[in-house]
């Protein structure tokens, strides 16, 4: 059961209390999208076996959505963010590359 | 035979005897013993019968790895199956029955399988099921049927209690072996929150058994002094008889502690399950013997030889008269030299290495034990009991030099550290030639939320087996978790211990190294799945390669001691089977739990009643006094119906339909959700939330409306409210409310973030009545107050007011086609208002109804129920309801998903109605069928029954449904096979059956 801290309440919410809500940072297609944009916007999900950008949604808590960056293989949390950011932030990614020196970056 | 010895027995109390029975038979036992030492104490050797042959099997071991002696346990609503007698405690009155027999324990018929052994070799489960099928079918089902399985389960409801607990620390310690003790010592020292679990009912572990001195005392003053330190810490927590078996994410660790265990009936739970959340977890686990490879080493009376030694030192009990030691390492010494020192008899020690150099062996000659060096085990003699062993040479085939006579086979292969919490999220084992055992590799811990190592090993359990070892690496466990928390351990001396010098043990995986074809298949490898060295080694020639494939085809492992004593063994055989080295073939994979965990326990207090939270509207005390038939929606428990005396379900709920549509009906709606949506963008965001326009829709008026999930399928429908400029109040459906809510959430909070929207779920603080019908009306202008006219409150309007003295909100909208009021009231208000309704009501012919007739009301109008006519593929232009959908909006959610190709294709099934021929009702889920077959040989279909009910209304059969190009094919008939046989023939359509204008519902 992760612990994953709650950036909105401050809480360490164990995972009882949060409902997960798949990849974070996925941009939306609406009208006007090609079949392939919106094929991905719908189906393609990231699946590595590493680090990963997840949103998680504070359920019995705050209710606040949040972000959070942490390693699917390991389970170690590199960090979590509100839900507003449209990428990871830069502390984030600083600490991610520094202990996984061959990551490839979020995108 | 085995038998209680007269003097010794540093567990048991020999001033309380204890009364108990097996398979019926009463024996005697004393306070401390476990069921397994008692019945050894009885000459109970044989306690069951093995999963496939129903060979006869004896006690093995001493703990928790006993794979043999599972017994069921007390009866009624105690009965308990597959509980291992060597960690059941001893109490006057336990009842237990050996299992997996037929008749009986000493004549079963399914030992016929036995003898059919080479007709039931590795897969044979697999093998059969592919061919011949009549065979499987036939032959080997049901001799399988009769002969598998363990315990039988309980029949009656469980009569005890469990509870569940948290608790959080900064050092977990599982075990209290010498190891835990002194981690946890140090940990504590230190200042650190420490939790010390202890499987058995007492401390101090192997230690004391093996005569272990620590500072130049006793084990036993060690575990004194220690415990006694600890209990004096506040910051120590203690338990005893509570096995820590599964460590998760994040220092999350489960536990389970056998509280009433011993004492059932006292009125205590019977097992507390403990939910921790620790810092560090130190696994101070042990070690655990494995037994060697030798023909018959599954036959009563062969043991491991630290079992053997725990019976005679722990429980005065002698396993036999006669015990021959076999072994290829020193620490099996100890067994010979405590059997000796009891004044029992050691024939011999076969000792497989042909040098023996050690002080235990020089202790045993000393005693004058026979040592056989070199030599094998070739066979063991006997059938229900060992009667005596062939031995020959370790790197000989077999043949037998000398017999000799004994009734009890003390083996050991080795130690294997016990690295199941290790390895429970990730931790890395590391081969270790020289004891030849896997142990936990320091490098790859599994690690914690920050990346550090989650779990520290410690002792035996580390692969620090001598005691001297032992001690300093568990003091090294508790000063790194203490540290690694922050905290600073003090600086004392680790205590010593001192013990024999033992000299190199030699692998030994098949026992003589050259054992031919016939002794092999008498090696038994798993004993309670009866696997043995010939499968594995049958197994890597049919070309398993891998150990988890091998572990599923040959069933190695996978019984309920989930191959403790038979893993390492069976791997090393597999490896020389396909000529590998044993850390290149690796290990299964360790999973929790570490024993087997009771449902009851995992379940806690979350049965019956209180299994899950149970809604209640403010009226549920009203509609339970009136015998209401419930139903659950969600987690809402509503009445399905109001049955009077004498009425079925069916005939009330004809009753209520007749009632509404003629008279008056109330309707408990308070389930239905609310959600208010507010800001200056709150307009904007529902037309994202609508396939429709929300903005546009004037203060005081509503609106019906549909949202979709980004695929364009329907997710949930509603009226929608105006309340003011910039406030909306949504309906969604009864079980819809916090699916919706979190919905708009998600999009309020991840994608339009910067606009002024606010959302609340409120519908538990109304209380809403739908008063349906054509004396709806007249009721309402009985109660008073507010106008409710046609021209002051047309239909799909509201308005805020006060009934009969009651502040509340009037919606005129309408779910039956009647002339309809949807009354909201603050939910402290409910119950009353309902009264006043039902008794204001009487004369216009009032009766509430339920939830059944909302259905068959809806179903005669044609309007859809999200479930029933959407299943999570269906969009609204499937349900020709493209008048909800906007065609100006640039976009809503669900828009772009409308837009796909093969959602426009023309074949796609659509929602008619279906008038049956004969009148009859289709049955629920029925398909229409097509002519013609699929590649699959079945038949075609063109459509499927959605919403199905007896019309009281219209006295027939009606149904919606979804029918291939339905619209356009009105007036023909489609069939619909019944399960039964037969079908029901039926014309397509409009699905609006009554009241096709909606007169009724506008006046
Ligand atoms: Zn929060």
């Amino acid at each position: 059961m992760l612990i994953l801290e709650c950036p909105c309440c401050g809480v360490k919410a164990e995972e009882t209390e949060l409902s997960p809500g798949g990849e974070a940072h996925l941009k939306r297609f609406g009208p006007g999208s090609s079949d392939e944009e919106f094929e991905a916007y719908m189906f393609a999900r990231k699946n590595p076996k590493g680090v990963h950008f997840e949103r998680w949604r504070h359920a019995y808590g705050c209710g606040k959505w949040f972000l959070a960056a942490r390693c699917t293989a390991t389970l170690e949390v590199f960090g979590t963010y509100p839900a507003q950011t449209s990428e990871p932030p830069a502390d984030i990614v600083a600490k991610i590359k520094a202990k996984r020196p061959d990551w490839k970056g979020y995108k | 035979m085995s038998t209680r010895l007269a003097r010794g027995g540093r567990l048991i109390d020999r001033g309380a005897a204890q009364e108990f029975t097996f398979n019926g038979k009463r024996m005697k036992g004393f306070k401390g013993d476990t069921l397994a030492a008692a019945l050894l104490a009885n000459d109970q050797m044989l306690v069951g019968r093995s999963f496939k042959y129903h060979r006869p099997r004896g006690i093995v071991a001493s703990g928790a790895e006993e794979p043999n002696a599972l017994v069921n346990m007390g009866e009624g609503g105690r009965f308990e199956p597959n509980q291992r007698t060597t960690t059941t405690e001893l109490f006057d009155g336990l009842t237990a029955t050996s299992q997996n027999h037929w008749p009986s324990l000493e004549f079963d018929v399914g030992v016929v399988n036995n003898y059919a052994a080479r007709f039931l070799p590795a897969g044979f489960y697999y093998k059969t099921f592919i061919h011949p099928r009549a065979a499987w079918k036939h032959l080997f089902e049901p001799i399988v049927r009769q002969s598998a399985g363990l315990g039988k389960v309980p029949k009656d409801r469980d009569a005890d209690r469990y509870e569940q607990a948290y608790a959080f620390c900064d050092v977990l310690v599982a075990g209290g072996g010498v190891a835990g003790l002194q981690a946890a010592l140090v940990a504590g020292r230190a200042g650190a929150r420490v939790i010390l679990l202890e499987q058995a009912p007492h401390w101090g572990g192997r230690a004391p058994v093996d005569g272990v001195e620590i500072d130049g005392k006793p084990a036993e003053a060690f575990v004194e002094a220690a415990l006694a330190e600890l209990s004096a810490m506040e910051n120590v927590t203690l338990r005893t008889r509570c096995m820590a078996f599964g460590v998760y994410d994040h220092g999350y660790v489960l536990a389970e502690e056998r509280v009433a265990d011993h004492t059932p009936g006292d009125g205590r739970p019977k097992k507390r399950l403990w939910r921790i959340r620790a810092g560090r977890i130190v696994s101070a686990t042990g070690a655990i013997e494995r037994p060697l490879s030798f023909a018959g080493n599954d036959i009563p009376g062969v043991m491991l030889a630290s079992a053997v030694r725990d019976y005679v030192v722990n429980w005065a009990v002698s396993p036999g008269d006669r015990t021959v030691v076999v072994t290829n390492n020193d620490d099996a010494y100890r067994t010979a030299i405590a059997l000796k020192e009891a004044g029992l008899d050691v024939p011999a020690v076969i000792d497989a290495r042909p040098n023996v150099t050690g002080d235990l062996p020089a202790k045993a000659r000393a005693l004058g034990i026979r040592i056989e060096t070199g030599s094998a085990i070739v066979k063991v003699k006997g059938s229900k009991r060992v009667t005596g062993v062939a031995i020959g040479l370790q790197a000989g085939e077999g043949a037998a030099r000398e017999e000799i006579a004994c009734d009890a086979v003390a083996m050991s292969g080795g130690w294997s550290p016990v690295v199941h919490l290790w390895s429970h999220c990730g931790g890395k084992l590391v081969w270790d030639e020289a004891a030849a055992h896997f142990r936990p590799d320091a490098a790859r811990p599994p690690i914690t939320h920050d990346g550090s190592a989650m779990v520290i090993a410690a002792g035996a359990a580390n692969g620090a087996l001598p005691a001297g070892e032992c001690l300093a690496d568990a003091d090294r466990a508790g000063a790194e978790a203490a540290q690694a928390l922050g905290m600073k351990p003090k600086k004392a001396k680790a205590p010593e211990a001192a013990a024999p010098a033992e000299a190199r043990m030699e692998p030994v995986w098949i026992m003589p190294q050259g054992a031919g074809p016939a002794l092999r298949m008498k090696m038994w490898l798993d004993y309670q799945n009866d696997v043995k060295v010939s499968d594995v080694q049958l197994a890597a020639r049919e070309g398993y390669t891998s150990v988890e494939h091998t572990k599923r085809y040959t069933t190695l492992g996978m019984a309920t001691d989930q191959g403790k004593l038979s893993n390492i063994n069976g791997l090393a055989v597999l490896a020389d089977s396909l000529n590998a080295e044993i850390p290149q073939v690796g290990t299964t994979t360790f999973r929790p739990p570490y024993t087997p965990v009771t449902i009851g326990a995992l379940a806690g207090e979350s049965r019956g009643d209180i299994f899950q939270p149970l809604r209640r509207t403010p009226m549920h005390a009203w509609h339970e006094a009136q015998g209401a038939y419930f139903e659950p929606v969600g987690l809402w428990r509503r009445p399905y119906c109001y049955p009077r005396a004498g009425e079925t379900h069916e005939q009330a709920v004809h009753r209520e339909v007749t009632n509404t549509r003629e008279r008056l009906g109330l309707l408990d709606a308070s389930t239905l959700g609310k959600i208010i949506v507010k800001g200056p963008d709150a307009g904007r965001f529902l037309d994202m939330l609508y396939t429709n326009v929300m903005s546009s829709l004037p203060v005081g008026k509503c609106r019906y409306g549909l949202m979709c999930n980004e695929q364009g399928f329907l997710s949930d429908d509603g009226v929608v409210a105006r309340i003011d400029e910039d406030t909306w109040l949504c309906h969604t459906t009864s079980g819809g409310a916090d699916r919706i809510h979190a919905w708009m959430e998600d999009w309020l909070q991840c994608e339009w973030w910067d606009w002024k929207v606010y959302t609340a779920n409120v519908t538990e603080q109304y209380a809403q009545v739908a008063v349906v019908g054509p004396n709806a009306r007249k009721l309402l202008e009985k109660l008073g107050g507010m106008d409710v006219s046609r021209e002051a409150l047309p239909f799909m309007q509201w308005a805020d007011g006060e009934l009969g003295g009651f502040r509340c909100r009037v919606y005129r909208i309408s779910f039956s086609g009647e002339l309809s009021y949807e009354i909201a009231v603050p939910a402290s208000e409910g119950m009353a208002f309902w009264k006043a309704l039902n008794d204001a009501g009487a004369e216009f012919g009032a009766m509430p109804y339920g939830t059944e007739c909302l259905h068959v009301m809806r179903a005669e109008k044609g309007f859809i129920m999200i479930g029933d006519e959407t299943d999570g593929t269906v969009t609204p232009l499937d349900l020709c309801l493209d008048w909800a959908v906007s065609k100006k909006k640039a976009d809503f959610l669900g828009k772009r998903g409308m837009q796909r190709t093969y959602l426009a294709n023309p074949e796609r099934w659509k929602l008619v109605g279906l008038e049956t021929l004969d009148g009859s009702v289709i049955p629920d889920g029925a398909y229409a069928v097509a002519p013609g077959v699929n590649g699959n040989g079945q038949r075609n279909t063109e459509g499927r029954v959605t919403s199905t009910y007896y019309s009281p209304t219209l006295k027939r059969g009606i149904a919606m449904g979804l029918v291939r190009r339905g619209p356009e094919r009105m007036g023909e008939t489609v069939e619909f096979p019944k399960v039964g046989g037969g079908s029901v023939k039926a014309r397509i359509v409009s699905p609006v059956f009554y009241d096709k204008d909606g007169e009724k519902q506008n006046v």
